[in-house]
């Protein structure tokens, strides 16, 4: 289990996909929105917490799309059916994998780039809270998109079609506890449903993504 | 009744002889039904005293959203029919319907925008209706994508079961997590149980016709596309083994 | 034989018209489709059974 795991994290660093690219795509996010909604620092200060949320989804959708198809493309996927590894074991090793080669970053780069869009003093803790609870269900929901499109030669925007919608539940709670800590609000409800909805998805839909696995390799 | 002779239906070709008979009827009906509805509703209505002439709108609009969530859950049953007894016919109910939900969606988010405008001075709000609707409205794409980027059927059928039974889950939570959000514009339900809450029986009766109409009109669709898809499916077969040989 | 609609009938009158349009161009593609694949599958099946 441990083998696969430095094996995938290692592919990570190596093929660049992971630590580089999605942090280089959510400083680009970050650097674009001002641009986009002028640079008025009490408007950014307001939508900081929500556009970085967003930086943090699309960043983390991104490389989505590499959790299968390198180990698709050289058939080690076969291999990995065959193992005395269960499948459900090998999803979530997966998304571990995703997650610390691409969520993790994401979260402690988060306050660096809070600064960057003017996020008041205390909107950093339920920034970083919110991310770190709220990523590891973003690699796993996304595991199972890329499950489901494992096979298909243009995957790639029917994953973020069929990924995003099942996005919203923990980018709403995600980014109400962010945006409800930095106005200085509690944040102890929307923490609670976030934390439950990761715990959830975490506990059932490896499951959903092994099932649909399977049929892919069938 | 012996409720194992329902399975019978199953078979594709028993399903096509017995649609054969019964499609003719169902759409007539959901002609008469449709027609009966609207007409009642637009013609014979007085107006709310509040709301003015655009009460009218409720004859489309509370049909077709009632449509579009019970759509999914038709879809969500038969998906999990073709998970447990692998009958083709039940995961090709589900392909048949998806267009049929969306369309509905897109009807009750297109009458909501036109009722609102007048109503709530706007043609969006980010109220948790409409948003939820909007989300479903993503799901049924979602879901139809799928089913068209996958060529063979069995596989197709598979994957779009086991997504829609995660996005049943995931638009459930949606639904939630958009109250919590935001507290919005729009009314409660307009049809309960609770007499207290209804409508005024004079827009009641033609909306249970309306409601009648759509909801056989569906059956209609949906029997004459499944039957599509069947021989589509067919085809698809013959071909597959003529090029084999 | 129209009933009056105030100054609501743009609202009411589009509201039925896109409607009524949507449904009846779901109800045409769907029986246009039925149309079709049940030609070809004939076509399909005659040519099966000459060669087979």
């Amino acid at each position: 289990m441990s083998a696969l795991l430095l094996r995938d994290l290692r592919l990570a660093v190596r093929a660049g996909g992971g630590f580089g690219l999605g942090l280089a795509f959510f400083l680009i996010v970050v650097v674009l929105v001002p641009f986009g909604v002028g640079p008025a620092q009490d408007l950014l200060q307001v939508i900081a917490p929500g556009v970085l949320w967003i930086g943090a989804l699309l960043a983390c959708l991104l490389s989505l799309d590499r959790i299968f198809a390198l180990d698709w493309e050289d058939g080690s996927l076969d291999l990995l059916v065959t193992a005395p590894l269960p499948m459900e074991a090998v999803v979530s090793i997966k998304a571990l994998a995703h997650w610390l080669s691409t969520g993790l970053p994401l979260v402690l780069a988060s306050p660096l780039f809070g600064l960057l869009l003017n996020l008041p003093v205390e909107g950093y803790k339920p920034l970083v809270l919110s991310l770190l609870l709220g990523t590891p269900a973003l690699s796993v929901i996304g595991t199972f998109g890329a499950a489901l499109t494992v096979g298909l030669k243009r995957g790639g925007l029917l994953l973020s079609l069929l990924v995003l919608p099942l996005y919203v539940p923990t980018l709403i709670f995600g980014a109400e506890m962010a945006r409800r800590g930095a106005e200085g609000l509690s944040t102890g409800t929307p923490l609670l449903l976030l934390a439950g909805i990761t715990c959830g998805t975490i506990a059932l839909l490896p499951f959903a993504s092994a099932a649909v696995l399977r049929v892919n390799l069938r | 009744m012996n409720l194992n002779a329902l399975w019978e239906y199953a078979n594709p070709k028993k399903f096509i002889q017995t649609t054969d008979r019964v499609l003719p009827w169902v759409s007539g009906l959901a002609v008469v039904a449709l027609v009966v509805g609207l007409v009642w509703g637009f013609f014979f209505t007085p107006e709310d005293y509040r709301q003015g002439s655009t009460v009218k709108i409720i004859y489309l609009h509370v049909p077709s959203a009632l449509m579009a969530i019970n759509i999914w859950l038709m879809m969500l049953v038969t998906s999990l029919i073709w998970i447990v007894r692998r009958h083709h016919v039940s995961a090709l109910a589900a392909r048949a319907a998806a267009p049929i939900g969306a369309v509905m969606t897109v009807i009750a988010l297109i009458t909501g925008a036109i009722w609102g405008q007048p109503m709530w001075g706007t043609w969006w709000a980010w109220d948790p209706r409409l948003t939820s609707f909007l989300i479903l409205f993503l799901f049924y794409v979602g879901y139809m994508a799928l089913w068209e980027a996958i060529e063979n059927d069995d596989t197709a059928a598979d994957l779009t079961s086991i997504l829609c039974l995660v996005g049943s889950v995931f638009a459930l939570l949606s639904r939630y997590a958009v109250n919590f959000w935001n507290q919005g514009l729009h009314q409660g339900a307009s049809l309960s149980l609770d007499k207290e809450e209804n409508v005024a029986d004079v827009f009641y009766h033609p909306l249970l016709v309306c409601i009648a109409g759509f909801v056989l009109l569906f059956i209609a669709l949906v029997l004459l596309r499944t039957r599509t898809e069947i021989r589509a499916r067919r085809m698809r077969a013959l071909l597959a083994r003529e090029r084999m040989g | 034989m129209m009933p009056e609609l105030g100054k609501y009938a743009g609202a009411v009158l589009s509201s039925y018209a896109v409607s009524i349009g949507l449904l009846v161009l779901l109800v045409a593609v769907s029986v246009w489709r039925a149309r079709r694949v049940k030609r070809q599958l004939k076509d399909v099946e005659s040519k099966a059974k000459r060669h087979g």
